[in-house]
């Protein structure tokens, strides 16, 4: 079989200087995409850096306000916090949206934003995929890619990314905490995943031997607003068709801030820049929302066969901008 | 007479189940106990030219590399699914043509990865379309049913309807995916094969195996413990079973072959698509002068297996005038099989949608539509049957699920953004039984053995022959113990075609009521080895019968169709069945609901893609084919009618592990209609098809 060494790293310094020393080293979280795809060949490290003991497992609020989650936090601790609840519901929402209980138990939260696209063809050894093997080809343009991108895909892939919870960490203007050779940085959220281009093997920003450390949400302030809707197959246990995260503040009768983001439409969780632009200011109306979600959806090159996820995502939006309004509305009024 | 039939005994190997003790077929460890992993073709058409193994070999703990150069040669076998590791010839993509045997499950799966397989590929064809060339008609479906059957005028009689209905229907390819992958463990000793492997019926295997092979049956054991489901891909000997025997026999170890999750789609059958053209044609009161019932299907290159689907147009409704027919194309596919009622599941989807469809034509209620068109014999064959309630199926469903004062206008119900609907569907399938043996013995401390070669794949076969043999002795289920799943017992059927406990209760009602009889007259203590007497069915089991035998049912479905995303919650699912005696009330239930679930699958989320450029089947993992998850089943109901039926088998049961999922994907499909008008016709209803059809009719 193929062998690979495993260290348990103590610290944060210890798990990047173990991966340095080490070429082919792969940090190792809660295992669910990970081991599941060196089960399969996609992955073959010659290392395994396991960053489940590092003390990163805690959900705090900073001075300000803004709350930091650990890298190691596991999806259903991270779902279950009170001040995600209560202050980050679409965070919340977006986590209990993806797997199952028994993988949100495993997963962490570097993990979840660090998992590969389960397109296909890049799950099958046999078969061709840019992202997998670069300049071998991309067998879903022509084959099945009901599922795939619709937003700024390219001639070297369409795959979408899988993760729930990184769309709502998007539309929440997070950051990502990074540990490297060179030091501590943070990304946004929004930036951290990449499109495709002619890298398609490279999914994020994430430069080599660099830990996620940790996720940074900044403060919620009062009347902020957000939830996550994710349509699919089957009720639980599948990835999304389409998803949409908002987050929202009306302010004076007109929309003071918003924050949107698509899942399952691109390479990256998709900040609705565009439709932002148009909402901000904008009354909170019907016919505002769908100006809005239309306008980023222009952009949208369908494929063969996933037409469908415009009008999906289209509605996704409209319904979601729809109820947090209503909410607010209503909230403000009682 | 105890009492113990019908009565909801629990499942015998439960505790061992749930606790983890029960022994499936991967688990049997000898010492010395090799695995193995294969390596699938990645061609779909084509020959082998070279296999470069040396890399797999030098791997550590790799034993050896079969493939069609060094494998043992085998006799021809009835089933060229078995024909493994003989020839260079690749028929469909996923077919084996090597296999690493290793020390461990991790060195037998790097070393498939290092075999390098060279081929001389062929153009293939993969895409089934009605009108493709290559389509004919075969003269048997399966189940031994002639392709075609026609009654009177049906072209006539339909162009002559007042009402009528001509629509086309698409299930996909479906795959059976039990819990357990296809699983055995082989043993050379003395010239003697052990083989434990998860099957629905070791017999099968057995005889596979002395054909292949070359061996007396004698010299074969071959036992199935515990099988983690089957759904009819384990009813026939799977390429496990051949490929562990011949590691063995090479390695002169025990050896398991595990297939891998992603093999399974291409090398244990599937449920072949079906393209369905149905013709109804009805006269104003609703009785159907005309029924046109033409089925499109594949078949592989190697092997003829053609899906039923229009058999059960030929028993549910009177009609003067019919036709029934199969037409199928043999492309460069994976050999279809049987996946859980093969014909009516499929078929019965495209009938009673079609039938919901000439209720709206009507604008009758789709009840009576189908109580109006009950036939007085069968209508195909003109037997008569030994029972048939579905009318009653029908009203009784009704009444429970609150059908009556329903709207029959379709897209009015809506809250919020749900649009809401229900849908009925009638359900048959057939009676089938076939000879058996069993032994019971009477022991000296008072309990009772009874030894027969049934399988028991997750149904509670065990405790319900227990609970037959119970009250043919006389004495209370605990003093009954079976022995089931070994050659080494007395011959007995596979476990399939709902036939399993109606042909093995059979034997045990009459081995255990003849030693009734000779307990009776027998005086003093039992001998130490107690008594037995054996029973034989054959001649009486196997006999024909002058009447058509089906279980009949009615599903009534609620569904919840949400205009935002095109998901569809079913929020009630109801089944009534006529089906004879039930022997055991919380085994029955069980096997209802999980043939309801399975249906509700077929109907919303079960799908499987041929990927025209590969040739291989797309979605081949439980990630990706999605089969329904608790979540998706929220109010389930299974009822039964207390039917008498004297003219089947000394129980007066029927098979009840088919019927439920059959009709359960048209009683959801058209409550999907009825919710919103839309009539989709292809399944599975994803977001993506619903919300399409709601985009087109509501914008």
């Amino acid at each position: 079989m193929k062998e690979f060494a495993y260290v348990r790293a103590g610290s944060v310094e210890e798990a990047t200087s173990a991966y340095a020393s080490r070429t082919g080293a792969r940090y190792l979280g809660g295992g669910t995409n990970l081991v599941d795809l060196m089960k399969l060949g996609v992955e073959a490290p010659a290392a395994l850096i396991d960053v489940t003991r590092l003390p990163l497992d805690s959900v705090e609020e900073l001075p300000g306000g803004a709350l930091r989650i650990g890298a190691m936090v596991r999806n259903s601790d991270l779902a279950a916090h009170p001040l995600v609840r209560h202050r980050y519901p679409a965070l919340s929402q977006a986590v209990l949206a993806g797997a199952s209980g028994q993988l949100r138990n495993a997963a962490t939260t570097g993990g979840n934003l660090l998992q590969r696209t389960r397109c296909p063809y890049f799950q099958d050894l046999s078969k061709p995929c840019n992202k997998r093997e670069p300049g071998s080809g991309c067998g879903a343009r022509d084959g099945v890619h009901r599922d795939h991108a619709v937003l700024g895909h390219s001639a070297h892939c369409i795959a979408t990314h899988p993760s729930d919870m990184a769309v709502a960490l998007t539309a929440l203007d997070g950051r990502v905490e990074l540990v490297g050779p060179e030091g501590a940085r943070s990304v946004a959220a929004a930036d951290f995943h990449r499109l495709p281009g002619d890298r398609p093997e490279q999914d994020t920003e994430i430069r080599p031997g660099e830990l996620v450390t940790g996720v940074v949400l900044p403060a919620a302030t009062a009347g902020l607003s957000s939830a996550y809707r994710k349509a699919r197959d089957r009720a639980s246990y599948a990835f999304a068709l389409a998803s949409v995260a908002v987050v929202l503040r009306l302010e004076d009768g007109v929309i003071g801030h918003a924050g949107l983001a698509f899942g399952a439409l691109a390479h990256r969780p998709w900040r609705a820049r565009r439709a932002e632009e148009a909402l901000l200011g904008a009354a909170p109306t019907r016919a505002a929302f769908e100006h809005a979600v239309d306008l980023e959806l222009a952009a949208a090159q369908p494929l063969r066969d996933n037409a469908y996820k415009v009008p999906l995502a289209r509605n996704l939006a409209v319904d979601v901008l729809s109820r947090l309004t209503d909410a607010a509305l209503t909230g403000r009024a009682s | 007479m105890t009492g113990s039939v019908g009565a909801p005994a629990e499942r015998r190997e439960g505790r061992e189940k749930v606790g983890g003790t029960a022994r499936y077929a991967a688990e049997f460890h000898s010492p010395g106990r090799a695995q193995a992993w294969p390596v699938p073709s990645t061609v779909a058409r084509g020959r082998v030219t070279g296999v470069d193994t040396a890399a797999a070999l030098e791997m550590p703990g790799v034993l050896t590399v079969l493939t069609h150069e060094n494998a043992p040669r085998l006799a021809e076998p009835d089933d060229p699914t078995l024909v493994l590791l003989q020839d260079a010839r690749v028929p469909h993509r996923g077919w084996f043509v090597a296999l690493v045997v290793a020390e461990t499950l991790e060195a037998a799966r790097a070393g498939a990865a290092a075999v390098r397989v060279a081929y001389d590929a062929e153009e293939h064809d993969v895409t089934l379309t009605a009108s493709h060339p290559g389509v004919y008609v075969p003269e048997d479906a399966n189940g031994g049913h002639p392709a075609l059957r026609e009654q009177g005028d049906p072209d006539g009689a339909f162009g002559s309807s007042a009402a009528r209905v001509d629509v086309a229907y698409r299930v996909p390819p479906l795959h059976n995916h039990p819990m357990e992958p296809h699983t055995s463990t082989a043993r050379w000793e003395d010239g003697r094969l052990i083989l434990h492997t998860s099957s629905q019926g070791t017999g099968a295997v057995r005889a596979a195996l002395a054909g292949l092979f070359g061996l007396p049956e004698e010299r074969i054991v071959v036992t199935a413990e515990h099988v983690g489901g089957g759904f009819g891909s384990k009813g026939t000997p799977r390429p496990d079973v051949v490929l562990a025997a011949m590691a063995a026999h090479e390695t002169g170890r025990p050896v398991t072959v595990a297939l891998p999750r992603r093999c399974l789609p291409a090398v244990v059958g599937h449920r072949a698509p079906t393209l369905h053209r149905l013709r109804l044609g009805a006269d104003t009161d609703g009785r159907l002068a005309s029924l046109v019932h033409e089925v499109t299907t594949h078949t592989s290159r190697i092997k003829e297996f053609v899906e039923q689907a229009a058999v059960p147009a030929r028993v549910m409704y009177a009609a003067p005038n019919s036709r029934t027919v199969h037409r199928v194309a043999a492309l460069d596919v994976p050999s279809p099989s049987w996946m859980r009622a093969p014909g009516e599941a499929p078929g019965m989807y495209a009938l009673e949608s079609a039938m919901d469809e000439l209720a709206t034509e009507l604008g009758m209620d789709p009840v009576e539509l189908r109580i109006r068109n009950e036939p007085g014999v069968e209508p195909d064959s003109g037997r008569p049957f030994s029972s048939r309630h579905l009318v009653e199926c029908l009203r009784e469903g009704a009444r429970r699920f609150g059908w009556a004062g329903r709207d029959p206008r379709p897209g009015v119900r809506r809250e919020g953004p749900l649009l809401l609907g229900t849908g009925v569907s009638a359900a048959t399938y057939p009676v089938m039984v076939g000879p058996s043996t069993a032994t019971a013995r009477a022991l000296p401390d008072g309990s009772f053995l009874v030894r027969i070669n049934a399988t028991d794949i997750g149904t509670g076969a065990r405790t319900v022959l227990a609970q037959v043999g119970a009250d043919a002795l006389g004495v209370p289920l605990e003093r009954v113990l079976i022995e089931v799943g070994s050659t080494e017992l007395p011959s007995a059927p596979l476990a399939g075609g709902s036939s399993g406990t109606a042909s093995w209760g059979w034997a045990v009602h009459e081995a255990c009521a003849g030693l009734a009889g000779r307990l009776a007259g027998h005086a003093g203590p039992l001998p130490a080895q107690g008594l037995e007497v054996r029973a034989d069915t054959t001649g009486a089991a196997d006999s024909e019968s002058e009447f058509a035998r089906h279980a009949f049912g009615a599903h009534f479905a609620e569904v919840a169709v949400d205009t935002v995303t095109g998901e569809v919650r079913v929020g009630r699912l109801l089944g009534v069945y006529a089906a004879g005696r039930i022997l055991n009330a919380r085994t029955a239930r069980s096997q209802f609901v999980g043939g309801m679930t399975m249906g509700l699958g077929m109907a919303l989320t079960e799908g499987s893609t041929m990927d025209a450029a590969f040739g291989d089947f797309t979605e081949s993992d439980l990630a990706s084919y999605h089969v329904p998850v608790h979540a998706d089943v929220a109010g389930i109901e299974a009822h039964w009618l207390d039917e008498e039926d004297s003219r089947l088998n000394p129980m007066g049961s029927k098979g009840i592990g088919e019927i439920g999922i059959v009709g359960t994907a048209a009683a959801i499909g058209n409550a999907v209609h009825h919710a919103t008008g839309v009539r989709l016709r292809e399944l599975p209803l994803t977001p993506d098809r619903v919300l399409t059809g709601l985009l087109d009719r509501w914008t």
